[in-house]
């Protein structure tokens, strides 16, 4: 059958048609004329194939040939992978750069994982032992932060035969199983299609927040382990500043981030600055436990298209060795964008604002692909394992106009709603997460683990905090018609408590070395200190003290850099604040 | 394998279909003859079997079906380059204007380019000094940085592209320094006000410049921006310069592009934008970086016209969305007679945080930007509350903020056209408006730079 071989008709952009390949399925991947460009069939009709191509098809004509591969576009999972940069189909950059260049030429092939290297094999299945799809049955020590559980691929079962240890490279057997169609051997790698999610054997509710050291993330509008978030804004609102900060700060043991038709000097930031960065957790470099995919926006839009889906397999393969995985998408505007346009070049019948009909299907089930799950296989004990993969997806809706399609079909799938605004932008309140218009779906699933993580009092505090903004908005408009002096005291009080809640507690600047973390127990003594003062005030208040002497506490001062605090500082150093507010407020009298 | 045809079969705007070809290829350069001998150029935008779609870069006027012959080019658009090219004047297409000879070539390019591997770019973290406080002290432009000026029509933007085009240099070094200019639709008046300036400054010679004039054929400017990146990319990349590319203006071309879509009556996007005008900006917009290991850089300011001033348009949107921040002017600024009219709030530079600080500007300009900002914006609030209910009605503090603001825009953004500020002298000033506050008020500034800088106001 491999001799089929197909012939161009028509090539439109990245879209080529071909006759002639009989025997051709759905997403099988092909290599389009001699330049063996990748790509995908998206589209059949009788013998006739619509091809997206993952490369520049300049120059290609009809009359040149087209040769099937009989494989949809998979993915090769293994040792390796972690602190690789990937294009959207799994090329890696790097090694690409050796064989072409700093530019990226067309029809380079490149493995996805080092063929040479040999990595140390400990077994943990011994011979005569069954195993079952997905099961571990050994491990190698991929980065100091990340052993990499080799198990069963899914489909494999039978009788452990042989098993290594020793050195071996990612093609080399470790293991032969004796499987119903005779003794296979077991290699440490793995192909998986991209389209198709890895199985599980049954999804659980989340209820373990994804602790990312942002304060308004973490305080106001939590996300679960195994949850799915959306991030909207106009330009310049910091969807991408907010993505680096889950992908360096947040507790999840693997980081896949994927640049979804971004800017190139952005995945050059990451790539300079994560080897750089210290985990808070391990103290190891943030880059042992990431994997980058970057598909900038001058690459090939249907790479871009791929990138995706790339990304999302190696989250749900790292989450079946039962690790917590996060994975960044910014952004998956730009990946709608590349379906509108391949779309458009299929002459589709276009749905809303020219995207595909489809368009919510995918996005639905690209984030049904996350989650909290029991992983398929079992532990070498033999027990079962948990596995978690979250998805945070920015969006980019043009103006920052919520309307946007894909901004209404990411909303009706995620339980997190993360607004960005660029009124807040403008002030540089940073992260310009709109307190009053995000939400989060997980805050009372997660509430038990809060109490236990952080303090008893830190989820009533946020709901108390969230009260005092919700007044203040209620109060701007007042303000706003009639001036602050009209105000009772107790009202500027509020506006005094909700200012330095958003100043010096929801401002978080991400390029100061000290600000850009807050642990879960230095946000909630945080907030603590900002509500005491609030209180103390409202004291004084009854007390008959004028609100103007309140307002110039000098521990104010010291409220205000709480944030410059570090970790080991903040405890003592917020209590103490905390006690000379009172001693302050306290001797102050009624005039 | 050149091979000539007569087989037009129609043609509609500038889109030519000829039949009873062979073995063309996507993109292959098209060379039309006219009966009068004159010469055209385009470009295949699709072929299906035997049919060839050509896009007519000098447009399709007075070809007729029967006697236009089409030749294919076997290979795409390129245009020859050579160190001669510095101080020429070339078409939108790259031929020579200016009367001078042919370029003998060292090199031809396609005009595509081919996509900076991310893994092999430098970060850009080079300061450039423009000598304009609103840029260098706020929106701080990097080397290897896309910065954008968005504008209005009859906004001076092309006053302060200008102007940063003068000044702009890296502090402490005289590496090779390289103008590309491309230019998409602009007046005869606006390409002479650039190159009279840079004939002034003596950078001329130092420029190399891609015209396509308002009255020149519209789809030529889809080509010019990627004719002047190529250029920018042998400067910088091979010839090892630093390269400031100026395209002006954006409006201009992705008008063009939507022109050929609609004539190809592909499905419009919003506001009859072609679908891929996002995937179309950044193969232009992205060509700018550095690149590990070589010495160059392209650093780019597109300048483009935002229809109604309005920032939510396709053309900004789409731009915003790929370059690295964006310098908006405001009218009303302008009518009060400020110029550059740079509204600091909406404006962002992204790359300003990598390349300010100690060693590059000062250590205090990060706390001391984030500061004037928040002041600032206070400060244009003070003013609506000032507008609705009079000055009586703010607090005295939300008065201190009204003050900073209008001393902040007459002070630090206005500035002189020949005003040439060094970083010093923009942070300095910078630290003098701070002075009206009370110390309880600048919160963004850590203690040690607030007693190493600040000085409080007398009262």
């Amino acid at each position: 059958m491999s001799e089929s071989q197909g012939t161009i008709i028509k090539v439109s952009g990245p879209l080529v048609v071909a006759e002639g390949l009989a025997g051709a399925r759905m997403y099988d991947v092909v290599k389009v004329s001699e330049k063996r460009l990748v790509g995908e069939i998206i589209e059949l009709e009788g013998d006739r194939a619509s091809i997206q191509v993952y490369e520049e098809t300049g120059g290609v004509g009809p009359g040149e040939p087209v040769f099937p591969t009989f494989e949809p576009l998979s993915v090769e999972l293994g040792p390796g992978l972690i602190e690789s940069i990937y294009d959207g189909i799994q090329r890696p950059l790097d090694v690409i750069q050796k064989q072409t260049g700093d530019f990226i030429s067309r029809g380079v092939e490149a493995p996805p994982l080092d063929r040479s290297r040999k990595w140390g094999f400990t077994p943990l299945r011994k011979p005569g032992d069954q195993v079952e799809p997905g099961d571990i049955v050994g491990e190698v020590q991929e980065t100091v932060l990340v052993r990499h559980r080799i198990m069963l691929p899914p489909g494999m079962a039978g009788e452990i035969v042989r098993i290594g240890p020793g050195e071996f490279t990612v093609d080399d057997p470790v293991a032969f199983i004796k499987t119903s169609n005779g003794e296979q051997p077991l290699k440490m790698t793995q192909r998986w299609p991209v389209r198709r999610p890895r199985p599980y054997r049954r999804k659980l509710q989340p209820d373990q927040p994804l602790v990312t050291g942002q304060r308004v993330v973490d305080t106001f509008f939590p996300i679960a382990k195994g949850g799915t978030a959306a991030v909207p804004g106009p330009f310049g609102s910091g969807k991408t500043i907010i993505q680096h900060q889950f992908a360096k700060w947040s507790d999840a043991q693997i980081i896949i981030f994927v640049g979804c038709g971004e800017r190139g000097n952005e995945m050059t930031d990451v790539l300079k600055e994560f080897p750089n960065l210290v985990d808070p957790k391990s103290g190891e470099p943030l880059m042992k436990r990431t994997v980058l995919i970057a598909n900038t926006s001058n690459m090939p839009v249907a790479a871009r298209e791929a990138s995706i889906y790339t990304g999302i397999t190696l989250a749900e393969y790292y989450r079946d060795m039962g690790y917590s995985v996060a994975l960044q998408a910014d952004s998956t505007s730009r990946w709608a964008e590349a379906m509108r346009e391949i779309s458009g070049r299929l002459e589709e019948m276009p749905g809303e604002e020219g995207y595909p009909a489809y368009l919510a299907t995918r996005v639905a089930e690209f984030y049904e692909r996350a989650g909290r799950i029991v992983c398929l296989g079992r532990t070498p004990e033999g027990k079962e394992q948990e596995g978690a993969v979250s998805v945070v997806g920015s969006v980019s809706p043009p103006g920052g106009d919520l309307n946007d399609p894909v901004v209404q079909a990411t909303l009706r799938v995620v339980k997190v709603f993360w607004s960005l605004e660029d009124r807040l932008a403008f002030q540089r309140h940073f992260p310009a997460i709109s307190w009053l218009n995000s939400y989060s779906l997980y805050s009372d699933v997660l509430r038990e683990s809060f109490d236990r993580q952080a303090t008893p009092e830190f989820m009533k505090d946020a709901a108390a905090a969230m009260q005092l903004l919700e007044k203040e908005a209620e109060l701007e408009e007042i303000v706003r018609l009639v001036g602050k002096d009209t105000l009772s005291a107790q009202d500027r009080l509020v506006l005094e408590a909700a200012r330095s809640i958003r100043e010096d507690f929801l401002h978080q600047n991400a390029f100061h070395e000290v600000d850009t973390y807050a642990s879960l127990n230095k946000q909630a003594a945080m907030l603590s200190a900002i509500l005491r003062f609030h209180a103390l005030g409202r004291a004084a208040l009854a007390r008959g003290v004028e609100i103007e002497a309140i307002e110039r506490a000098a521990a104010r001062d010291r409220i205000a850099r709480m944030k410059y605090l570090t970790e080991a500082e903040a405890p003592a150093a917020i209590a103490q604040t905390c006690s000379d507010l009172e001693k302050e407020l306290d001797v102050l009298e009624a005039k | 394998m050149i091979r000539e045809y007569q087989t037009v079969t129609s043609i509609a705007g500038p889109l030519m279909l000829v039949a009873d070809v062979e073995g063309v290829k996507y993109q292959e350069l098209v060379q039309i003859t006219l009966p009068s001998g004159e010469v055209r150029r385009g470009q295949v935008l699709e072929v299906e079997g035997d049919h060839a779609l050509v896009q007519v870069f000098e447009g399709t006027t007075g070809i007729d079906v029967p006697s236009a012959k089409v030749r294919f080019m076997a290979r795409g658009i390129t245009i020859d380059l050579s160190p001669e090219i510095l101080g020429r004047v070339f078409g939108g297409l790259g031929r020579p204007r200016d009367g001078g000879p042919a370029i003998i070539p060292d090199r031809r390019v396609d005009v595509n380019g081919a996509p900076i591997n991310p893994y092999a770019r430098e970060y850009p973290n080079e300061f450039i000094q423009t000598g304009v406080s609103s840029i260098d002290g706020l929106n701080t432009l990097v080397r290897g940085q896309k910065l954008p000026i968005f504008s209005g029509s009859g906004l001076p933007h092309n006053r302060l592209a200008a102007q940063i085009v003068r000044q702009a240099r890296v502090l402490g070094t005289s590496e090779p320094f390289a103008v590309a200019f491309g230019a998409m639709g602009i007046t005869f008046e606006e390409a002479e006000f650039f190159i009279r300036g840079l004939t002034q400054s003596g950078a001329l010679e130092r420029t190399v410049l891609f015209l396509n004039l308002a009255d020149e054929p519209a789809i030529e400017r889809i080509a010019t921006p990627r004719a002047a990146l190529t250029a920018a990319e042998y400067l910088a990349f091979e010839l090892g310069m630093h390269v400031l590319v100026v395209l002006t203006d954006m409006t201009n071309y992705c008008e063009a592009l939507r022109e050929v879509s609609a004539a190809r009556k592909e499905i419009p996007g919003r506001r009859g934008f072609p679908g891929y005008l996002y995937t179309d900006l950044s193969s232009i917009y992205e060509r700018c970086g550095r690149i590990k290991g070589r010495s160059g850089s392209i650093t780019m300011m597109p300048v483009l016209t935002m229809p109604e001033d309005d920032k939510t348009h396709p053309i900004p949107d789409l731009t915003g969305y790929i370059t690295e921040g964006q310098i908006i002017l405001s009218r009303a600024m302008h009518r009060r007679k400020i110029a550059p009219p740079v509204d600091v709030l909406p404006s962002l530079s992204r790359l300003k945080d990598k390349g300010i600080g100690k060693g590059k500007t000062r250590e205090d300009h990060a706390d001391l930007f984030n500061q004037l900002y928040a002041c600032y914006a206070r400060g244009k609030e003070a003013e609506e509350l000032e507008i609705i209910l009079g000055e009586a009605a703010l607090t005295d503090v939300d008065k201190l903020y009204l003050h900073f603001a209008r001393d902040f825009e007459e002070q630090y953004i206005a500035q002189g056209e020949f005003e040439n500020r060094t970083v010093e002298q923009t942070l300095d000033l910078g630290w003098k408006l701070l002075a009206v506050f009370p110390r309880g008020e600048l919160k963004r500034v850590r203690d040690a730079y607030l007693d190493k800088y600040w000085r409080p106001a007398a009262r």
